[in-house]
């Protein structure tokens, strides 16, 4: 089963779990069952309008999604996701 | 509460000295035990916003904060929040820091450095609505946690 890592203040909502396990054919099926399983993450996740947010990246197996084929990316079951975020300031 | 040894904030605030004039920025590397968090070691990153606005402007990159969280996984320890450097201004958030903020629950400390010289951190977490920073106490403390 793949597996996601979960960033440090997220870990209350995923029962302090560091790492989940995910069931999914691709990374946007992996994060709605990671979603529906850790029902409270979702608004850390996405917007009111159901997007990532925007300092939100997913890696699989260290490769920013965008750089594949975003939501779309096939998913196997030895592969495993981060959940990293971007950080700016002034 | 967020604990620091003198050793590890002197390494911090040192960061944004070399920094200055510009903003400098990295990982705060630790442990979090609910709402006390322990700073083992920090993590000085490349400051990856355009360099004609790196004096009030920071960025830590993806690829650089996945390395950082991989890092911090070899180590045993987690990423327990930011800091940067504010090159003569002081040492709370402007509203950019809290319109790109992530997380609550992660620490960002910030540094004044002022001419060159640190002259204090605080540190600071998002509020849960995301609308304003609240300040954090720093304890530094002898003891690594």
């Amino acid at each position: 089963m793949p597996t996601i890592r979960i960033p440090t203040p997220l870990r209350p909502y995923t029962g302090g779990n560091a790492e989940v396990p995910v069931a999914g054919p691709t990374v946007g099926a992996v994060l709605t069952d990671l979603t529906s399983r850790h029902p409270n993450l979702k608004q850390h996740l996405y917007t009111d309008g159901g997007e990532l947010r925007a300092f939100v990246n997913v890696f699989l197996n260290d490769e920013d999604i965008r750089h594949l084929r975003g939501a779309e990316t096939p998913v196997r079951d030895q592969d495993r996701l981060m959940i990293i975020p971007s950080i700016a300031g002034g | 509460m967020l604990t620091i040894t003198p050793e590890v904030l002197k390494a911090l605030e040192s960061h944004g000295e070399a920094a200055y004039p510009n903003e400098g920025a990295g990982l705060l590397l630790g442990r979090a035990e609910d709402r006390h968090k322990t700073v083992v070691d920090i993590l000085p990153l490349e400051n990856r916003w355009g360099a004609e606005e790196q004096y009030h402007r920071y960025q830590i990159t993806p690829e650089d904060a996945l390395y950082g969280e991989k890092e911090a996984v070899r180590r045993g320890l987690d990423v327990i929040g930011f800091f940067h450097s504010h090159p003569d201004h002081p040492a709370v958030p402007s509203e950019f820091d809290r319109e790109w903020a992530t997380w609550s629950g992660y620490s960002y400390v910030i540094t004044m450095v002022e001419k060159g010289r640190a002259v204090g951190s605080r540190s600071w977490l998002l509020k849960e609505d995301r609308s304003a920073f609240e300040e954090e106490e720093i304890r530094t403390d002898k003891v690594t946690g």
